[in-house]
């Protein structure tokens, strides 16, 4: 019955997204205002039927409802429950309908609060958004229905795989997929205004939250995926340029790029045909990542079902929404009036800069990500990975960040060199002193990663200049966020560079008893025991870790084999243990018994890493998500609604 | 995104030919540093950058494959036996073709690939730079 | 507006990123890395027997004019068991096969031969898969075709199949 009704709330909110497209084009076209008084309601109804359907699918996996094709194939009614939930959008379909219900309840939630806009830009930008979940309404419904039975119920499900059985894996992918199609709303704000030709300030103003909330789940996913690569693979990698990382990526910059531009056209009215472009792409990229990998494009063995029809299907909705989008912009975006001009010395100077670099490093990762396709149509086999990414990407990344040094401290419209110089001299001598302790005291230092730590220096004191000689209290809430955020580009960046400066390396097969010295630590290897986990089998070394200064902690990495699945061999894993001190982490490993000459097997591979100020990349992340958060809150006009009420309410409290 | 990457390297060593597990103990430099900081550097940089031939996205660096661990022992071997990075990079190219280094060489095939974002930077700021408002005119233009 | 051909250059990348997923749509990924180590001598080596009762293999053994196969292979390759017929059915056939063990232990090797027969005149045991990468050979099982100079003439990857054996006869024919 539950999958019979989440079918039947799927098809009315598919009806409901085609009575906004419908209504609100005739409206358009001049038909009768009561015509737009249609579109609000509907969009909301859309998006409370769609997020139900998934309350739905939840339940049915909750419940272990074998009789649905979906849970049979990818649940088992001994999982754990927290696993259940997850295992809903583990899968292609159930990931599908998340992201129609995001796609939905954006919707919903533009037609609740936005006040700002014009009507019939407001009108259009649902009429949008509908538009946009027509379409995976129909690739749901047509080619990958979620709620479809089995004729027989067989008795328990499939999906037991261990791996997936990880918190963070369960929470990571809805987390990017609230940013990715958060990013719809901006494209479809874009399509809104392109069509009533309303691109200025108002439309800016009501796209930046949207944009600034998208960044931040981004943000967020981004950070965590790259730690869980980090603590779950074992070899103590925090990013890999591979190109499911890459695709998650490339939405990121192109939303780092428009919120930049964004604030430009909502303060100064300029650079309005830009922003417009920057809010298609942002989406379209979304897209084009999901496809990527969801088709199998670049990563022939997934763990989604690649199926050639869905792929196919997939390519013609983006096509005709990216191509639709891009055709009007072409055809309008001549007609929009450039906006206020700008020296090049001015806070929109830098933030064209920053687009600039912004993009062209997004232009280069999709580059590098899809070449070995370009290359194999020319008869070449290449693989594009870390070196050639730290090449191209890395420079431009550091020009990046020395012009986010100066963008914030320069005034809008124009400003002289001498006044940004005299603002300088400080964040100047950060880094100064940052590079020559490095160069004296530092040993042998790649020069990536010592212009990295250098410019890190100087911006994480110039981030906070726009602070310097405010009323704290009185500061705005974007300043604030601002300032956030751009200080923790500078703690990420100090911390990648540290790591890959000073990382200090230990592989040894050591006996119990043995000692490892690595870095400032003495790790003595005390010994193994077997332990059994709920579905594993483990090994569990004992470490303890000593410092120079005395402090002793002890460490428990695991190897644990999973025992195969239908006949296929067992699947083995290694926990990593970590230990989070002030300077970094030290990350341990157990490996494999090593048999000696004498044929003893008391011996062990360690694998030990001391990975200076690592831990300042994630929160480098989490200061930059909360940068945005902080100034979405002050952009949302949740905040102004509340306030306005407040005010009202006070003076009917005290009005006569 | 990177549920992919163990994912991939799981199922990549399933269906590949490379099936099941061998008992033979890793090879002695699989998980063994040299002694010699200078040439463990040399050896980990370059393996860093040689892709695992079984995993299919990953380097041999960061990979338990049991090939990946003959592929570090050879590097380690050779760096030892004191041939140079780009020595044994040529040997592995002339083998595995482009496709083992994720560091691909400049040649006709990549030409794009390397001055693609050079030339997408010279547009961009062509483009870029002709919005300024040049010289001293400080009136507000456009609207 | 006088640059309005700028506008139509967003929609025109997209053609090209959408004729790259086409392409690969169309004609799907090679997933097999091929040895580029072909039409040339083989690699230096001299490895030992893999077990007890059987020749090892040295390069220098396989330039003796008589063009043959060299079948790298493992016991615990699960696919290898199931080439094992095909091989035999080549040496009917009055092919010389050599082999070369991956990663295995002498027992092991023994294990299989017995069990699937033994198509081999030598077999080498490569330990550390030095010769397999030496060979630009990245899995079990593969076949090598070498001509009587001990030139690498051709790299079957995968399971020789059925239909394949007559081929590789009238190819090894061809070279003598």
């Amino acid at each position: 019955m539950i999958a019979e009704l989440g079918l039947a709330l799927l098809w009315i909110a598919a009806a409901l997204a085609c009575l906004t497209l419908i209504a609100g084009t005739l409206f358009l076209r001049g038909g009768p205002k009561d015509l737009a008084s249609l579109v609000r309601p509907a969009s909301v109804a859309q998006g409370v039927l769609t997020t139900a359907a998934f309350g739905l699918l939840i339940a049915l996996f909750v419940r272990s409802d074998m009789s649905v094709e979906l849970v049979a194939r990818n649940s088992n009614s001994l999982k754990p429950m927290i696993f259940k939930i997850a295992g809903t959008w583990g899968n292609h379909e159930g990931s599908m309908l998340l992201w129609l219900m995001i796609l939905s309840l954006s919707g919903g939630l533009i037609a609740i609060f936005e006040k700002r806009l014009r009507e019939d830009t407001l009108v259009a930008t649902l009429a949008a958004q509908a538009a946009l979940s027509l379409g995976f309404f129909a690739f749901l419904l047509f080619s990958s229905n979620p709620f479809k039975r089995l004729p027989v119920a067989p008795p328990d499900g499939q999906g037991l795989n261990p791996l997936l059985q990880d918190i963070g894996l369960a929470f990571h992918p809805p987390t990017l997929y609230v940013g990715y199609v958060g990013l719809s709303v901006a494209f479809s704000f874009a399509v809104g205004a392109l069509i009533t030709r309303e691109i200025g300030p108002a439309f800016a103003r009501a796209m930046r939250p949207w944009v600034l909330g998208s960044w931040i789940f981004l943000t967020l996913g981004i950070t965590a995926g790259s730690y869980w690569a980090y603590y779950e693979l074992g070899w103590g990698g925090w990013w890999f340029w591979d190109p499911v990382e890459n695709v998650s990526l490339v939405p990121w910059l192109a939303g780092a790029a428009l919120l930049h531009s964004v604030a430009v056209t909502a303060t100064r009215n300029a650079l309005r045909a830009w922003t417009v472009m920057l809010a298609v792409i942002g989406f379209s990229m979304s897209m084009v990542g999901t496809f990527i990998v969801r088709s199998g494009l670049l990563t022939s063995v997934h763990s989604f079902a690649v199926d050639p029809e869905r792929g196919t299907f997939l390519l013609v909705l983006m096509a005709i929404y990216i191509g639709g989008a891009l055709t009007l912009f072409a055809l309008r975006a001549g007609t929009v009036a450039e906006g206020k001009k700008f020296a090049l010395l001015s806070r929109e100077g830098s933030l064209v800069i920053n687009n600039l670099l912004l993009t062209t490093i997004l232009a280069l990762v999709l580059l590098g990500t899809l070449y070995p396709i370009v290359a194999e149509a020319m008869g070449e086999k290449i693989s594009v990975g870390p070196p050639y990414y730290n090449k191209v990407a890395g420079p431009l990344a550091l020009i990046l960040c020395l012009v986010m040094v100066a963008g914030p401290l320069l005034s809008w419209r124009k400003d002289d060199g001498k006044r940004l110089w005299s603002r300088l001299p400080l964040a100047l001598f950060a880094g100064a002193a940052v590079l020559f302790g490095l160069v004296l005291f530092g040993g042998k230092v790649g020069i990536l990663p010592l212009l990295g730590m250098t410019v890190a220096g100087i911006v994480a004191v110039a981030s906070l200049a726009p602070l310097w000689g405010r009323n704290l209290r009185r500061t705005p809430l974007p300043t604030w966020g601002m300032v956030v955020a751009h200080f923790g580009v500078a703690v990420c960046l100090a911390g990648m560079g540290a790591e890959s400066a000073f990382i200090k390396e230990r592989l040894v097969a050591a006996a119990p008893g043995d000692d490892i010295r690595i870095g400032d630590f003495s790790v003595k290897f005390v010994g193994v025991k077997p332990v059994a986990g709920p579905n594993y089998t483990a090994i569990e070394g004992t470490l303890v870790a000593t410092t120079s200064s005395g402090s002793r902690f002890t460490m428990k990495p695991e190897a644990r084999t999973f025992p195969g699945l239908m006949g296929t061999a067992p699947t083995e894993t290694n926990e990593a243990a970590l230990l989070t001190r002030p300077g970094g982490q030290l990350y341990a490993v157990l490996g494999q018994p090593v048999t000696s000459d004498d044929g003893r097997a008391d011996r062990y591979q360690i694998r030990l890493w001391w990975k200076p100020l690592v831990w300042w990349i994630w929160l480098g992340g989490g200061l930059i998500a909360v940068g945005a958060a902080l100034s979405m809150l002050g952009r949302a006009q949740l905040l102004a609604i509340w306030r306005a009420r407040r005010a009202r309410k006070l003076q009917e409290r005290f009005a006569p | 995104m990177s549920l992919r990457l163990i994912l991939l390297c799981l199922l990549g060593a399933l269906t590949l030919p490379l099936a099941a597990q061998d008992r033979l103990p890793p090879a002695p430099y699989a998980y063994q540093q040299l002694n010699d900081p200078a040439k463990e550097a040399r050896a980990k940089a370059l393996m860093e950058e040689l892709r695992c031939l079984v995993c299919q996205g990953q380097s041999i660096a960061d990979s338990d494959a049991p090939l990946a661990g003959d592929m570090r022992h050879e590097v380690r071997s050779k760096i030892a036996a004191g041939e140079s990075p780009d020595e044994i990079k040529a040997w592995l190219v002339a083998r595995y073709g482009n496709w083992v280094s994720y560091d691909p060489p400049f040649d006709g095939a990549t030409a794009l690939l390397w001055l693609g974002p050079l030339l997408f930077l010279a547009i961009g700021g062509w483009l870029a730079f002709g919005r300024f408002r040049r010289g001293k005119d400080d009136a507000e233009g456009g609207a | 507006m006088k640059n309005r051909w700028v506008l139509f250059v967003p929609l025109a990348i997209m053609g090209l990123l959408f004729g790259a997923f086409i392409y690969r749509l169309v004609t799907p990924a090679e997933t097999l890395i091929q040895s580029q180590w072909i039409d040339k001598p083989m690699p230096l080596f001299d490895l030992p027997p893999a077990t007890a009762g059987v020749e090892g293999l040295k390069s220098s053994q396989l330039a003796d004019g008589k063009p043959r196969l060299v079948n790298v292979f493992a016991s615990w390759c699960i696919p290898c068991r199931a080439e094992a017929p095909q091989l035999e059915a080549l040496k009917a056939a009055g092919v010389p096969i050599d082999g070369i063990a991956i990663r295995d232990r002498p027992e092991d090797v023994a294990m299989f031969l017995r069990e699937y027969g033994n198509p081999f005149d030598r077999i080498g045991s490569d330990m550390q898969s030095s010769v397999q990468i030496a060979l630009g050979s990245s899995g079990v099982p593969e076949t090598f075709l070498i001509d009587g100079k001990g030139i690498i003439r051709e790299q079957i990857q995968g399971v020789i199949l059925a239909d394949q054996v007559p081929e590789i006869v009238a190819k090894l024919e061809a070279m003598k």
